[in-house]
């Protein structure tokens, strides 16, 4: 029983662990989706965010302030996005896999010129993004599992709540679902369609990159290449799989963030290989798209070019 | 007055104008780290062209990426976007592996049965896809990415099996068996000094020459541009729309297919676990957009990524970090996206110099 419950601990760890980088860049992803701006660019913006988050932490050792430095870098590629797709009209699919090539490439090429290598060094624990309950209880019991984790894996409950109330409860929201669906009638009615796309796409940006960051700052402790790998698509799936809603999104991070953790268990017993569960955010959520078409919808102004009148 | 305005119809100079700029770009970058742009530039430029040797590696470099600038071409002229080149590729060169490690046969036949496969593979990988755009209105850039990264793993996953696995720990599959390798015969590798010469390249090149034809010459391309070009109109003609979606995401996948094969077969002769995406199908995407979506124009294109992949791999001796050339590459599909808005400008100016 004792060793049932200790795994059960173990588990919610590692969800706990895994679900704030996928859950910061999804919930920013449905502002940008449902404002009609389509955005690949996910996992170079989370990418740029880790590198930024793990290099200035290293100057201000203050963590919080290095995440937040993070989230700004992943903000400054989305706006280079916003420009590209909303000012100058470019496909954005192939927008955002030009930001896949630069988000990486930058963050490799600034690790190597700055440090010389392509990790960064590590970080001092004090450096890194506080625990909720240091030092409160016994390290590996079940609560010490579960409630001493890193305080942003609760905050990103918060930011889910925010998400939804602004989507839904806010003129803002309003707005921005808006665009997404018919920019040209919005624009009749007096909204600044560029402005809200722009916003939209920038905390995008900000929150993967405050995803990115995440990891450098609390999940490990330095930047290396491939420490994101595939999250900002994980982030992409969960945001289809919950239908580009914010509370589907989390939902659906919960979902995948637990397929990561059960993987990170498992990894050590052998059982099944960790490359299989890996597969199962892409494989359920193009399950989910195949079962429940029609019900999933995608915003009307997705992807689709918008030309202010003159 | 004409001519110039001819110049400024064609989409090649725009292209040639986003290239300078990723260059310039990248100097700044390369400049604000502290390296001499030129140093750097004058090594990538000695990397590709200072010895005979150094461009036959640039076609091999390139031989692969070709085969993805086609897939990707292939898919953007029919009308449909195949962002998962990444992963037929993977799923391709798997294929070739498995077929060259656990089949016996002949040389030529061999390596010909391998290249079959990966094309077979990349097919049906698309296909797939396909058959949810047209079955159920998904969106193929959705499923796509989501095939990309279950390729990624399953790749992983088969590296890992007993099936495949080499002998001993490393994390890599067995090496191929000689009779697939498309190596050129020893003699020649020794002429050429290159121990990486393959048939790969002259194949790109007939498969690029194949698909202008196809695309350009025949009733099968003229149905799948028409469809790409406007799927309404082409059904009010008597075409089957969802049919030529199929065959074009269809035979766009074989491409990327094939170019794993030949990557594999070529260079690499196993495959290794991935820790990060290997990036040929993404690669692809900027070697279709160079290219105008040109399949001739793929060839020249493949080449230009091969010999920026293969001369950044030597930037590391004069300190500059070979990210560089991400950045650059990122910095051209950037430009030629947005060059629509170049083009607007140019013609603007050119319209008030001679309206004065």
């Amino acid at each position: 029983m004792d060793g049932l419950i200790s795994n059960l601990g173990l588990l919610i760890n590692a969800t706990l662990v895994a679900t704030p980088p996928l859950l910061l860049a999804a919930l920013g992803s449905c502002f940008s989706e449902r404002s009609g701006v389509i955005n690949l660019g996910i996992e170079g913006m989370m990418t740029i965010g880790a590198f930024s988050g793990a290099a200035i932490g290293l100057v201000v050792g203050n963590g919080w302030i290095a995440w937040l430095c993070g989230g700004l870098a992943g903000g400054l590629m989305a706006l280079i996005h916003a420009v590209v797709c909303i000012q100058f009209h470019a496909d954005q699919t192939i927008a955002g896999t030009a930001i896949n090539f630069i988000g990486p490439g930058l963050a490799l090429f600034l690790s190597k010129a700055i440090f010389g290598s392509s990790d960064t060094p590590p970080l001092e624990t004090a450096y890194k993004l506080p625990r909720l309950f240091e030092g409160v209880f016994e390290s590996g019991s079940f609560l010490g599992n579960v409630l001493n984790v890193y305080s942003v894996a609760y905050l990103v409950f918060i930011f889910s709540g925010i998400a939804v109330f602004v989507f839904y409860k806010t003129k803002f929201g309003t707005h921005l679902r808006a665009v997404g669906e018919h920019p040209e009638a919005c624009e009749s009615l007096g909204i600044n369609v560029y402005l809200v796309r722009y916003i939209c796409v920038v905390i995008s940006g900000f929150m993967a990159g405050l995803g990115g960051a995440f990891v450098t700052l609390a999940t490990i402790n330095q930047f290396r290449p491939n420490v994101i790998v595939g999250q900002g698509f994980i982030a992409i799936a969960a945001v289809i799989f919950g239908k580009f809603s914010p509370g589907g999104a989390m939902k659906a991070c919960l979902l995948f963030g637990f397929c990561s953790g059960v993987k990170s268990i498992i990894t050590m017993s052998n059982i099944v290989s960790p490359n299989l569960i890996s597969m199962i955010p892409y494989v359920v959520t193009l399950a989910a798209l195949i079962l429940f078409v029609g019900r999933a919808h995608t915003p009307a102004a997705n992807g689709k070019i918008f030309e202010r009148s003159k | 007055m004409k001519k110039i305005k001819n110049i400024l119809e064609t989409n090649v100079l725009y292209t040639l104008i986003a290239i300078v700029i990723g260059f310039v770009i990248g100097a700044l970058f390369l400049a604000v780290a502290g390296i001499s742009p030129g140093a750097a530039y004058a090594k990538l430029i000695d990397g590709v062209f200072g010895r005979p040797k150094y461009l036959v590696w640039t076609m091999v470099y390139g031989s692969p990426l070709i085969f993805t600038g086609l897939s990707v071409a292939f898919s953007l002229r029919t009308g449909v976007f195949n962002i998962g080149a990444e992963g037929q590729f993977v799923v391709g060169s798997l294929a070739a592996c498995a077929v060259g490690i656990l089949v016996q046969a002949p040389p030529v036949i061999h390596a010909l049965l391998c290249i079959l496969a990966a094309a077979l593979a990349g097919f049906l990988w698309s296909y797939l896809v396909g058959l949810m755009k047209v079955k159920r209105g998904i969106h193929e850039v959705l499923s796509y990415i989501m095939f990309n990264w279950i390729a990624f793993y399953l790749s992983n996953y088969m590296v890992n099996t007993e099936l495949l696995h080499k002998e001993g720990d490393g994390e890599a599959t067995k090496n191929v068996l000689d009779s697939a390798r498309i190596l050129f015969p020893e003699g020649i590798l020794k002429v050429l000094d290159c121990s990486g010469a393959n048939w790969g390249f002259l194949l790109a090149i007939i498969t690029a020459v194949a698909m202008w034809i196809i695309i350009e010459k025949t009733t099968l391309g003229y149905r799948l541009k028409a469809v790409g070009f406007n799927k309404e109109a082409a059904k009010f003609g008597g075409i089957n729309a969802d049919k030529s979606i199929l065959t074009a995401l269809g035979i766009s996948g074989a491409l990327a297919g094939v170019g794993g094969a030949v990557q594999l077969l070529g260079m690499g002769a196993r495959i290794s676990q991935f820790a990060g995406q290997e990036g040929y199908g993404f690669q692809g995407i900027t070697v279709a957009l160079i290219a105008g979506s040109n399949p001739i124009g793929c060839i020249f294109s493949g080449i230009f990524y091969g010999a920026m992949k293969y001369g950044g791999s030597k930037l590391t001796m004069v300190g500059a970090p070979e990210e560089v050339i991400d950045i650059i590459m990122g910095c051209v599909i950037i430009f030629i996206a947005i060059s629509q808005v170049f083009k607007a400008l140019f013609k603007k100016t050119v319209k008030g110099k001679e309206s004065k």
